[in-house]
């Protein structure tokens, strides 16, 4: 009775290839959007591609909002971000995992257990935090609270365990100081865990909403995500077009990064699973 | 136990040098704010008030009492139980078939993971944007398809029993392909002479080989998938601020976006927190019980 439900090959093909048109839908519906003249938007009928092509969405895009603006602020703050996460992330697991001292594993419960805290928890100590010291509308605003990448730790001190201790002990014989052992050996090693761990971080900041809009009130310190809102929200959010068009430039960054290299990316966002 | 005596002071300088900024992070950043939200969720503080009371569990009571804090976990609850299923079992079809392609025509198994893939790499605020275009009642795609088909169409975003389905199925599409990878992992690892051995043993191809090979063998896989799944719907936040705000009406508030509402808007900090460790509890039993199928997958190999 089983096989009787068998699908055809042929028709499970069909199948995949409708779903993927299913999932590349709202992608092609926005570029089609971005490029259709206002009056084939609200145009009865359906028309899958424009009659010509309509670039003065885009151009309005950018004039209605400071768009470039907020892509440099996403580039400013995933870089921040992921620059600081290193900086502290890496010394701290390698002593993890190359170092005898009697806190080590105490710090490394603290690791397993920030692992189990989403960051949405810790929102609104941090904001009163902040807002204390009059933290609140600037770039530090939207870096600090991720600076301490307990993910991080996490993943670098597994792959520095990998590392054999006898390349460690010889840098120490050949007069290197911990720091340079750290920076010089364990981190170009640790090459392919930190590419993986830079997409992971980048992908999650850049798509980020919930913390800008927490954390940010003034437009021109706003991220792609938190921008794309301001837009949406003021009055040029209804011409349809230049949305479509500001969605489309803010989306196509991490799109084409996917792209180009999408070994690696897969990689580095499906190690999010691990990460509570 | 051994006393130790204290290690050298360079030698403790160095460690303080390596592990002491992630740990001030962690305690700064995690660990002390997660202790002030649980204090906090026992008071009445508002954000900018001068002094707050002791009042208990009422925030607590509250959100499990009053309609809309009950909504909240309700729709959260709801959207969950919709959307790991959905996701997960259209990712394994998907898988299963991607799989099957890869064994005739690699690039096109390729092309098909790529497409699929598509949403987890868009940024979702955006493609929101997109999907508020689509379901627009007006001018939007699927009710002009709707209408074609001489259905009548509908207010997706704004119709109270709808709205959760909606972003459910926005929810659905974004989390597929992330899943469809995690399973095809999966399906790579299976080796393949178990497959000889059980046509051996007279286990006919297709949905047969399916339950008595494949199935069980993705046992472990399927564990994760569900709990990772499940963690990320919990988290539902980026479309509800974008497209409904929570409603009409609250119907489609969930935990996270009230707790966003509740602290950042209407600035009561004390509710917003005990709304948070609400969230936080579901959060962490997944997590915990995904920790126990990590520990599982290990034994297995």
């Amino acid at each position: 009775m089983i096989s009787r439900f068998r699908i055809g090959p042929a028709v499970a093909l069909a199948f995949l290839l409708l779903g993927a048109a299913f999932v590349l839908l709202p992608f092609f519906w926005m570029l089609s959007l971005s490029i259709k003249p206002a009056a084939e938007i609200f145009a009865p009928g359906i028309d899958l591609f424009p009659s010509r092509i309509e670039w003065r969405n885009y151009a309005k895009a950018f004039a209605e909002v400071p768009l470039h603006r907020f892509l440099l602020n996403g580039v400013v703050v995933c870089a921040g971000i992921l620059v600081f996460q290193i900086i502290i992330a890496v010394p701290c697991s390698y002593a993890l995992a190359h170092r005898q001292f009697g806190l080590r594993w105490v710090i490394f419960g603290l690791v397993l257990a920030g692992l189990l805290v989403p960051y949405h928890v810790t929102a609104i100590p941090v904001f009163l935090g902040f807002a204390e010291i009059g933290l609140l509308d600037t770039y530090p605003a939207l870096i600090i609270p991720f600076i301490a990448s307990v993910f991080g730790i996490f993943l670098f001190r597994q792959f520095f365990a990998t590392v054999p201790a006898e390349i460690i002990d010889a840098a120490r014989i050949d007069g290197l100081s911990e720091t340079a052992i750290v920076w010089r050996i364990a981190f170009p090693n640790a090459w392919p865990a930190v590419s993986a761990f830079a997409i992971f971080s980048v992908v999650a900041h850049w798509n980020d909403l919930f913390w800008p809009l927490i954390a940010i009130s003034d437009p021109n310190l706003a991220t792609p995500p938190r921008g794309i809102l301001f837009f949406r929200d003021e009055e040029a959010g209804s011409d349809f077009g230049p949305l479509m068009a500001a969605a489309t430039v803010v989306t196509a960054p991490l799109v084409i990064a996917f792209l180009a290299a999408q070994r690696k990316f897969v990689q580095g966002i499906t190690m999010s699973g691990l990460k509570g | 136990m051994t006393y130790r005596l204290p290690p050298a002071v360079g030698e403790a300088l160095t460690n303080a040098w390596l592990v002491g900024p992630a740990t001030v992070g962690m305690l700064v950043l995690i660990f002390g704010p997660v202790l002030a939200v649980a204090v906090l969720s026992f008071t009445d503080y508002q954000l900018g008030a001068q002094g707050f009371a002791w009042i208990g569990l009422e925030n607590y009571t509250v959100l499990f009492t009053d309609p809309i804090g009950q909504r909240a976990v309700v729709n959260t609850l709801i959207y969950v139980a919709i959307v790991m299923p959905a996701s997960m079992i259209l990712a394994l079809l998907v898988a299963l078939g991607v799989h099957r392609v890869a064994s005739w025509n690699a690039t096109l198994a390729g092309v098909l993971r790529t497409a699929y893939f598509m949403p987890v790499a868009g940024t979702l605020v955006a493609m929101a944007t997109v999907w508020q275009m689509l379901m627009h009642p007006n001018v939007g795609l699927f009710n002009q398809v709707l209408g074609l088909t001489g259905v009548p169409g509908q207010e997706w975003l704004s119709d109270r029993g709808i709205v959760l389905y909606s972003l459910a199925v926005i929810g659905i599409w974004e989390t597929v392909g992330y899943n469809m990878v995690l399973f095809l992992a999966g399906l790579t690892a299976i080796p393949e002479h178990l497959y000889d051995a059980a046509e051996i043993d007279g286990v006919r191809p297709g949905w047969d080989r399916f339950w008595t090979v494949t199935w069980p063998l993705l046992g472990p896989t399927t564990l994760f998938v569900l709990v990772v799944t499940a963690a990320r719907a919990f988290r539902v936040f980026e479309t509800v601020a974008t497209l409904t705000q929570g409603g009409p009406g609250f119907a489609s508030d969930t935990l996270v976006y009230a707790m966003y509402r509740e602290g950042f808007v209407y600035f009561k900090a004390g509710y917003a927190s005990a709304v948070t460790m609400v969230f936080f509890v579901f959060v962490l039993t997944l997590t915990l019980v995904q920790f126990g199928v990590l520990e599982r997958r290990v034994h297995y190999r």
